[in-house]
Formats: C-alpha cells, structure tokens, sequence
C-alpha cells in the first residue's frame, strides 16, 4: 500500500491542469513506474496524486499533415516500440525504448515520464534529442513548445511550470527524414538496467553514400543532463565515411562531455564508453544509411 | 476512505471495496486471495508478481488497483481448467523441470500466456529477451526457456492449423 | 519408478497452480505489521530515543526500543548446536542492540496496523547516537586503535586459526634449489542470495506458547534460537515452515524471528507479521563473506607442487553469524583439493567490520577459495609453460585420500573423468591453440576450473537426521521429514528414495511438506548440501524398519514365512514376483483386524558419522571486447562428479542455478558500501543479478561414480555447481587477453581499467592495437 494522500484521476488534460492548480502539493502520476517507488522511498509520501494514466487524448502517436511525428507523452514505451509510424519514420527510437527496463516495465512505463522526470539515464532522451524533439507543454496560461535540449534544466530538473503538463513530443519532418539512426545503451546487464552511457547518433548521407550531411550525436549519462555535441557533428558534416571520421568523432566527442564519477562507474570510465561507443553507433547508422563504414 | 471498483478477474465480473492506496498486488492477495501474485521487490524489478491486464504483462507491485477500473485481470489461479487441469503452458513448466522454489514461477507463466497469445514464432534469444522482466535465482533460465520454447512451438502449430480455440490459449 | 529417474517434482502441481503455500500467503487478515527501525550510522552507541511524533501516527499500536529487549546476546547461525560450550556459536547480537555494529543496524521496532503507519512512524522516530568511525576493510579494523566493534573482541579478530603440514616450514621447503615461486593475491567480493522471497514471519501465541510461521531451511533451530534469544524454553516455541521462495543459506540463519516472537509477546499475543523490504534483505540479512587470500606456491618446473601457503582474512561484518567456519572451511577446501609435497601452511582470520553481516552461503566459503586457488593454478601454469588441465592432473587429489585435519576420505573420485569430459565438450585443445596469438579488439579464450566438496559438516559439526513413515489405509503411507524442501527438489528425492526401499511406486509415498515442530521428526535443516546424504539415509533407514514391519504383518496375515516375502510395484509378493496380497489389503487388516490391529508406522535416527567429496570441473569460452571491457560466454559447461544421481532432471537444474549463480559471481554481482559503510546497491536495479539476457546456454554433464557411504551413492549436488564457474571465467579471460583479473567481479569498469594499465587500449588513440 502507498503513502500517498489521495489520488484524482483526470478525465481530461483540462481536468489534469485544473487538478494541479487546485493544489500545489499534487504530484502528477502517468504510468507510475517512478512516482511510486519515489512515494515507496519515503521522497514523496503522503502528497496528493493527478492520475493522467491512460487518459486518450495524450496516448496517440500520429502525423500532423505537414509531416511532422507528434508522441503522446502517456504513451508505454512497448506501444511507442510497435507503432508503424515509429517503426517508418524513426526506428532508432522505437530500439532505445524497447531498451528500457524489462518487458512488463515497457508496458506501463511512459516516454513522457521517461523526459519528465528529468533524468540524463532516460533512453528516450538523446534519441529524441538526436530528432530535434520539441515538448508541448500545456498550463492554464496556454500552450508553449520548447526543444528537448532547453527543457532539461539539471539532474532531475525540467522547464516545467506549476500545474503544467507535457502534452505532446513533437518531432518535424526535415529532422527525421532522410536521417538513419542507432542507440546504443551500456550497461552492465542486457536487460532491468540503467544505463552506464547511452549513447545515439542520427545520420544524413550524401546522395553517394560516401560522406556524411549531416550528422546528430548525443549522450545520457555523459553530463548532468542528456546533451547533445554540437561540436563533433560540425566538424563531421561533409566529412567522407572512413576510419579517420571515426577517430576524430570518438576524439571530439570526449571533448564535449562531462561525466562525474559515481559509485555507479569512474569519469575515466564513461569517457572511454563515449570514445567508443560514438564510433560505434555511428558506424551502425552509417550502415543503415546505405553506407559503408569499414572500421 | 474505500472506494467501490468494477473490474474483470479471472473472467469473472468482481465488484469490490479497495482502499485507493493499494497496488493490484495489494488487491489481487489481500482482498481477492489470489496468492499466487508474489511480492519480491515491491519496485518492479523481479517481475514475481506479474499479471496480465487486458493482456499485457505488468508488475503488479507498481499498478494501483484504482487503474484496473473496467480492466481485465488474468492471474495464474485463471489458467486452471474447470476440473483443475493445468494449461499447457504449466504443464510444459512441470515437464521441463522449470520449476524450482516456485516463487517467480506464475509471473513467468503470465509473461509466457502474454506470449503465447501472440501465435508468433521466436527464437530463443527473442524469448530470452521476452522473460528478461522476471529475476531467477533458482535456474539459470535454462529449463524454463525450455518450456517456453516447447509452448510457443505449440501454439505456433496450433495457430498454423487454424486451431485458434485450442486450449493453449487462455479463454 | 525409483532412483535413477526423473520423476517430475511432487510440489510441481501446486508450485505451476500458484496453490503452493508460502509463508506470506498463510497470514491472517487481521495480522498487525512490524517494521523495523534502523540506524542511519554504521559504527557507536544509541543514546536516546524521541517517540514523540512517531507515537501520535495513527495505527501505531507499540514501539519497542532496544532498551526494552532482554539482556541476552544469542547466536543466530544455522548450526548443530554443541553441548560443549566451546563449540557453541557465538553469542554477540541482542533481539535490539544498542551497540550499532552496522549500518541499517536494528534499534527499535514499530508494529501498527499497516505498512503506511508503520512506516510513517519509523520515519519519525528520532535517534541520538555516539558514533564512532566506520571500519569497512579489514585492514582498518585490525589497525592499532581501531575501535572495538565487540567489547569481547579487543583487537575486532574474531578468530585465528592455523594449520601445518610437512616436515619443512613453507620457507623451508619453499628455497630449494629448482623450484619457481608463484604468489598472488586474490580477492572476492561482497555478495547477497537474492532469494526471491524476501525474509518474512508472522507470530502470534496460542495456549501460552509462541507459534511462528517463517521462511526458513532450518525450522528446529529457529524454534532453539527463539528459545535462547527470549529466555524460555524451547517447548514453548512452535515453528512452522512453509513452501520457501528460496533460501541458499540466507534462511539457514535465524534473521528475524526471534524479534518477531517478541513483538507478539508486546501486543498481547495478537498475530504480528515481519517482512522484509528487498533493501533491507540485501544489506541487513547476511552476505557472502568477502575473503582476500594471499598465495604462494613452490612448484617444480615440471609443475609438481612442493610448498604451499595460504593466508586468508575474512571480512565478516558486524556480527558473527556463522563466523570463522566459513573461512576455515575456505582453507581446508585449500588443502584437500591439491597436495604439497613438503609443506603446507594455511592461516585464517575472520575479522569483524562495520559492514554487512556474512553468513552461510552456496558453497560456504568455497567459491571463495576456488577463486583463488584455481586463478593461482592459471598463474602457476601460465608461469611454467604447462597446459592448465595438467596442471591440475599432476597435483588433484586421489581417491583414497585422507584429510590429515579432518579424517574425511575420499571414497569416490570422477576427478580425472570430469576434466576428460570438460575438455572434450569445448573442444580444449583447439581452442587453446587457436586463441593463443590473437589480435584486435575482440578476442577469445578458454578457461577451466575445479574443485572438491564436501557432504555435509561431519566431523566439524553433528550429522543426525530423523524420518517418519505411518501406513494409511489404503496402503499409502505419509512421509515425514525434518529435512526441508527449499526449491532444491528435496521432497521429491526423498519420496524416490522411500518408494524405491520399500518397494513401492512413488504415488504411494505423500511427503508431508510443511515442518511443524510440533510434529516433524528432529532434522537441522537444509544446508551443507547434506540432506540426499544424510536425511537420506534416515529415510532409508526408516523405510527398512517400515518394509520390515509391513512384511512382518503380511506375514503374519499370509501365514508364511517372512522370510520368504517381498514387496514389489506396491504388491507383497513371494520370491519369484508372484502376487500375494495387495498393500491395501494388508493395511486395512493392520488397521481394522479384531485379531491383531497395529497402526504400522516406522521413526527412525541416523546418527552420520561419515562424510565424502564431490567433485566437478568448470570449462568456459569467452568473448572480451576489450575497449567497453564486456565479456561474454559463449559456451560454459559444468561436469559434476556428486555420486549416483536420485533424480537426473531435477540434478541438472540444479546445476543450472548453480552456474548462473556462479556466473553472477564472476561478472557482475557486488554490493556496494560507501566509506561510511552505507550500503550503495541494495536493490535488483543497482545490484546485478543475471537476467535471461545475461545468461548463456548452460550446459551440464555428470560422472557418476557410485559412492559407498550414500545412502544410494549419493553425495554432495547442491552447492558445488555454483563454484567453478568465476575461476574459470576468470582464466578464459587471460587466456583470451594475458590480462590476469584477481579480484571479482570482473565487470567493465575494472577489465577496461586493467586493459589500459595492459596496454590493450590506448587512451585518446585508435581505440585498440
């Protein structure tokens, strides 16, 4: 049984925002896969609960007509895994959720949560962070949509405001299209973990197959918060796929990284991950690319 | 401080008085004694008290009861047949020795009726992945991807004969 | 039918049904819930307590603190007790102790009538300590100084003990001339049983005794701890034991039961239950000791082992539990495996720490030493130039042998045969010649490892079992053990094994499941992989009486001579097989004859006084993508030599659990303490138990050597395959990459460590040469 105080369970968005503005101390909960063991821990007993679980009008994937990807944030991350949109349209991002925890988690756990919560070991987060993702956040003063990059504030902190709600991840056509994708998730298991690194790279090719457009790195766990490297996809745009691409990728990137060490694993550690993996997935995406990378 | 919930258990219509605090888990034992939905983490991370809502698998120990409103519930005590045969998911679980201490046993035979229901074929790295959210100390997984690969074929051969009412799958 | 065949389980029905009983699921509705209160310092003094605020939480119905327990300190370790006062366990714990020995350590205890009150009250209890600071290594804790962490203890060395063989000192012998010498330094880590059941009892009294329901391998000896801990006699205490989810060891201790008995005792006798969280199992239960070993061999250079050393310091926590014997049998498992020519020198110290308690677990400080021991020989072998499998050959115990400590003689010894086989199923030869020139960043290996095991604790330890058989009336007959069922298969060997001495088919032997210590036959329990060999034998010793008794009625009914009668498939035939009288035929008879109506049951002791070695060998091939530092197995077979098996299936899946904990050990499992000795991981998130993912094909083969003193030449099966699996490992992993890890587990952050200090990695270059 959980310490909590009351749960309300909001028949709509309208009805969640009104919920929270009602009450300062309300805690929304989706899938409850965080909230609870945090209530469960002692961190947020006995606070009142805003039920947005399953609620219809945040659990559908679909296109707006201009093309671009629109995610409801309630959606469990096995249905964001099935989907046939995402499957089309940006498969790397189907892999990287189907990627956390285990298989009864991914059926309640949500991709909005997975950003919500604000934790750099999301699996979603540089995936989407890779796409360009945008967070619809909608409060009683109206709707407002901030890239991905800027919603994440610090460990565990996001650019949400009181009584605000994230009510869509949107991502627009021209940052998926024609790009090819892969994550890559370290952890000490293959499965029930939490990664040690994650590590994602979108990738446009030029028309040849031969060179890299275009290029979109990110790391979870490589900093406070997911981030992208900036840096490395500049100096790699227009660069030819061969090994020297690989070694200046996995070089700049350790660059543009800040991992702490922890218990969990050493700085040095992580570094090494970064240097490695990003020369991995972007091996991979390459391939997927139609490219050929011989490492 | 109770509140009235509908849902559906084991196939049966169930009205009842839940405290709005308590897991499915809490429910399905405490107020149903249907124990064979076991508690070992409390966090979602062992996977022993695994139930099917409206067919998915889901650790129940993370679900709160007021989610299953209007829900379908499948729990092992589900599975029996009306004279207590066992499905053929348990009994393959009998033959191959899957079975040791018992205690992670009917979360994994739930994950394997979420399975099974699909009618696919899997490889058994596939299944390994598909059982990754249940922790066992007792048998290295070794015999119970056994009986989960003996039941799958099974349900394949069934599904490929059109025998989609064959016993294999829960009503 | 009988030995040999692998019946399915008889508790497979009820375990596949959910309809098996387990402690939690017998609780009833009106049970009061107990919580625990901890303390947030590892190592001082409680001062005072302020219940205040935690007394106004509704629910609450009584909160004890530690200066509310009686001043009895009691062992807790599940042992034989020793009526010679010097054997006995240590006594060093309190039912609440105010002295704080660990982290997490147990205080007070709130009981209220549901987990949220409890918990809300626990919160708000507040504490003042005296604290002192933390010792996590043993090297603190035996530094001049250090704090003693029991006042009976001064210099925290809970025990030393030392053993010489040869007739040279290892100096001695060590210096002659010829001989190369090897040392190492081999170090294990921190582990937990991670059963999936957690810890949990509930209490209540009835006609003025006390009755608790509990999760245990060992139900007479939680009735005797509960009877030391309170002051009371042991005929006051009723325990009951379940179907258990899991145990391997961790339940062979007496963990909370006794505190459980008490708080019923608080609140009037009302039925109070004690769960465990899962935190709370991982770091304030017990744990697998954390030993380093310090090695050092003299061998010739054709690979004969001539002086041997070993010294080995035993991280034992904050409290004894089962203390030095987990170490002590750690070093003679050191001297039975190989031989020294001309000297032995073995040293073991357990040392008290502010960590987590260790405790008996799987293997019971073998997979400890095997780690070493076995990682040495890699070392030794890789030193001198000599294939490790011959090595080993050159040096491993004989049958024959005697142990010049403990008298304990091999009597059987598939040794050599296990290599064969482990050779052959990973195809050694060619591997190790294939893999030994590699290059690039993934490369693999092949490693092996063995050891020796123990049946049972003769002579250490008491060995005495007793069984129960009662005819019914359809000539079934009810089966009644002491020995417990843990997941291991128990009840199912046992009832092979009635069925098959007297003659009947298994469907007619029900074992009784539960122990109620009202009612089951006197047994220690489950552990030291003892119950096929010793439980076993009083069950056949039980069912001889009985066949005896029953043949001496149909005797009497046939009017013939015993003599001339046997019982086959559940008949009472004569000589030839011929059918004489059916078992239900003579058990109505015997029950309602108005000439002669006896009640045919049989009860009978085994007092062992022997014991016997298993053996087995470990091969494993490995994968290392050296520049993330991940190892994967690619194949991994354990040969076990455990006698005659009872039921071949059910051995296997044994062995399977074995190696996957056995795999845990060597790649990813450790609980973590900060400098403070705070637990960091004590969850399934943080702690790396394998999952189906991280498992590979487990392969099993036996050699069956047919053991004289088995009961039916059976010995050791249940803790051996969880010890070969890290050392082996370990050596496919140098073999792979020259990289010699001597510390587990052998997780990324360590291998890339060791692969950048090697120079497999470069740092900002390439990535690998």
């Amino acid at each position: 049984m959980y310490d909590l105080k009351s749960i309300y369970r909001a028949s709509s968005v309208t009805d969640a925002i009104e919920a929270l503005q009602q009450d300062p101390q309300a805690v929304v909960i989706c899938g409850g896969s965080d909230v609870l063991i945090r209530i469960r821990e002692g961190k947020l007993s006995d606070r009142p609960l805003v039920s947005i679980h399953g609620l219809p009008e945040l659990s559908q994937i679909y296109l707006e007509p201009e093309g671009e990807l629109v995610i409801g944030p309630a959606v469990p991350f096995a249905q964001v895994t099935r989907h046939p949109l995402i499957q089309r349209l940006v498969p790397a991002l189907g892999e990287a959720v189907d990627q956390a925890g285990g298989p009864q988690l991914r059926n309640v756990g949500t991709i909005g949560g997975n950003i919500c919560n604000g934790a750099t070991s999301a699996d979603s987060a540089s995936t989407l962070l890779t796409l360009n993702a945008v967070v619809e956040l909608t409060s009683p003063e109206g709707m407002r949509r901030v890239p991905l990059e800027e919603f994440y504030r610090g460990p565990g902190r996001v650019d949400l405001h009181p009584a605000e709600l994230c009510t869509a991840i949107r991502i627009a056509r021209k940052d998926y299209e024609g790009f090819y994708g892969h994550y890559i998730k370290y952890a000490q298991r293959n499965a029930m973990d939490i990664a040690t690194l994650g590590c994602a790279v979108h990738v446009k090719l030029n028309q040849e197959k031969t060179a890299v457009e275009q290029l979109r790195l990110a790391f979870g766990v490589a900093a406070p918060t997911p981030i992208r490297c900036r840096e490395t996809e500049r100096l790699a745009a227009g660069l030819p796929l061969d090994r020297e691409l690989l070694n200046l990728v996995g070089r700049t990137a350790v660059t543009e990284v800040n991992p702490r060490t922890s218990w969990r694993a050493s700085r040095e550690f992580r570094l090494q991950l970064v240097r490695e993996l990003s020369q991995r997935a972007l091996t991979e995406a390459a391939r997927r690319a139609g490219g050929v990378l011989d490492a | 401080m109770l509140e009235l919930i509908q849902m559906e258990v084991n196939g049966k219509p169930v009205e009842l008085a839940i405290d709005p605090r308590e897991s499915l888990l809490d429910t399905l034992r405490n107020r149903l004694g249907l124990t064979s939905v076991k508690r070992g983490c409390e966090v979602g991370e062992c996977g022993a008290c695994t139930v099917l809502v409206d067919g998915h698998a889901v650790d129940s120990c993370i679900y709160l009861t007021v989610w299953a409103a209007g829900k379908r519930i499948l729990t092992t005590e589900g599975l029996l047949g009306p004279n207590g045969e066992l499905s053929p998911i348990q009994q393959a679980f009998v033959e191959e020795a899957a079975v040791q201490c018992g205690f992670c046993t009917p979360g994994l035979i739930m994950t394997a009726v979420e399975i099974v229901g699909t009618g696919r074929r899997y490889t058994r790295q596939e299944l390994r992945k598909l059982i990754s959210g249940h922790l066992c100390r007792c048998t290295g997984y070794q015999n119970i991807l056994n009986a989960m690969e003996r039941i799958v074929e099974e349900a394949y051969r069934a599904v490929q004969n059109g025998d989609v009412h064959c016993e294999i799958f829960p009503k | 039918m009988g030995i040999g065949t692998s019946l399915n389980r008889v508790d497979a029905y009820e375990k596949v049904t959910g309809s098996a009983r387990y402690t939690d699921d017998l609780r009833p509705p009106n049970c009061l819930v107990a919580r625990v209160v901890r303390s947030t310092i590892a190592n001082g003094l409680v001062k005072s307590f302020d219940l205040t605020k935690a007394l106004q939480v509704p629910g609450v119905v009584k909160i004890v603190t530690c200066f509310d327990v009686p001043d009895i300190q009691y062992p807790t370790p599940g042992h034989p007790w020793s009526v010679e006062t010097a054997h006995q366990d240590v006594s060093d714990r309190k039912l609440l102790n105010r002295r704080v020995r660990i982290y997490g350590d147990d205080i007070a205890a709130v009981v209220a009538e549901d987990e949220v009150a409890a918990a809300r009250a626990a919160r708000l209890i507040q504490v003042e300590y005296e604290e002192y600071p933390a010792i996590t290594t043993v090297e603190q804790a035996m530094a001049p100084g250090a704090t003693p962490i029991h006042q009976e203890k001064p210099d925290n060395v809970l025990a030393h003990t030392s053993f010489r063989q040869g007739n040279a000192s290892f100096q001695q012998a060590a210096t002659q001339p010829g001989l190369r010498l090897v040392e190492g330094t081999y170090e294990t880590q921190t582990v937990q049983h991670c059963h999936i059941e957690e810890p949990v009892s509930w209490a209540y009294q009835e006609k003025g005794r006390i009755v608790v329901v509990t999760s245990t391998q060992i139900p007479h000896i939680v009735r005797r701890v509960i009877g030391q801990a309170l002051g009371i006699p042991w005929g006051k205490i009723r325990v009951i034991k379940p179907y258990i989810g899991g145990g391997f060891g961790n339940k062979q201790e007496v963990l909370y039961e006794p505190l459980n008995a008490f708080l019923t005792l608080q609140v009037g006798g009302r039925p109070v239950k004690l769960e465990l969280s899962r935190e709370e199992t991982f770091a304030f239960t017990r744990v697998r000791h954390a030993i380093r070993f310090d090695l050092r061999t003299a061998v010739t250079p054709e690979g004969e082992l001539v002086a041997r050393k070993c010294v080995a310091h035993s991280n034992q926590g904050g409290y004894a539990s089962h203390g030095h014997a987990i170490v002590a049998n750690a070093v003679n498992g050191y001297r039975h495996l190989y031989r020294a020519r001309d000297a032995l020198e073995l040293d073991a110290y357990t040392v008290y720490t502010n960590l987590s308690s260790g405790g008996a677990m799987r293997g019971y400080g073998i997979p400890q030493v095997d780690f070493a021991m076995e990682s040495h020989m890699d070392d030794i072998a890789y030193a001198l130039g000599i294939d490790p499998v011959e090595l080993r050959l050159k040096n491993c115990m004989q049958p024959g042998y005697v142990d010049p400590g403990t008298g304990i003689t091999c009597h059987s010894s598939g040794l050599v045969e296990c290599m064969e086989r482990g050779k052959q199923a990973i195809s050694w030869e060619e591997k190790r010649r294939s893999y030994a020139h590699q290059t690039g960043p993934v490369r693999r290996g092949v490693g092996m490892a063995i050891f020796s095991y123990k049946t049972g604790v003769y002579p250490i330890s008491l060995e005495t079992a007793s069984a129960r058989l009662i005819l019914n009336q359809d000539g079934s007959c009810q089966l009644q053990m002491g020995a417990t069922e843990i997941g291991q298969g128990a009840d199912t060997v046992f009832t092979q094994m009635a069925a098959q001495t007297i003659g009947v088919p298994e469907e007619l032997v029900q074992i009784v499941s539960f122990q109620d210590t009202d009612t089951a036959p006197f047994d220690t329990g489950a552990y030291a992989s003892r119950q096929t060999y010793v439980s076993g034998m009083a069950v056949r010793k039980t069912a001889e009486v009985f066949r005896g008794r029953l043949l001496e009625y149909a005797a009497w009914m046939l009017r013939r001579p015993q003599e001339g009668l046997d019982i086959r498939e559940g008949r009472v035939t004569d000589l030839e097989g011929k059918h004489l009288l059916s078992l239900e035929e003579l058990a109505m008879n015997a029950f309602y004859s108005l000439e002669r109506s006896v009640h045919i049951t049989a009860e009978e002791t085994y007092h062992c006084k022997q014991n016997t070695f298993a053996f087995g060998a470990c091969f494993a091939e490995v994968e290392v993508d050296i520049p993330v530092g991940k190892v994967q197995v690619l194949n991994i077979i354990n040969v076990h030599d455990s006698g005659i098996l009872i039921n071949p299936k059910l051995a296997e899946a044994q062995v399977h659990g074995g190696m996957s904990m056995g795999l845990g050990y060597a790649l990813s499992e450790q609980l973590q303490f900060d400098k403070n000795a705070r637990p960091l991981n004590n969850n399934f998130l943080d702690y790396k138990l394998p999952t189906a993912l991280d498992t590979p094909e487990l392969q099993v083969e036996f050699v069956q050597t047919h053991d004289p003193t088995g009961p039916y030449g059976n010995k050791a099966l249940g803790e051996p395959p969880a010890i070969p699996p890290a050392p082996a490992i370990r050596n496919a992993v140098l073999h792979a990459t020259g990289v010699a890890v001597n510390s587990l587990p052998l997780n990324p952050q360590k291998l890339v460590e060791q692969f950048l200090a090697a120079g497999l990695i470069q740092e900002g270059g390439a990535g690998h040469v």
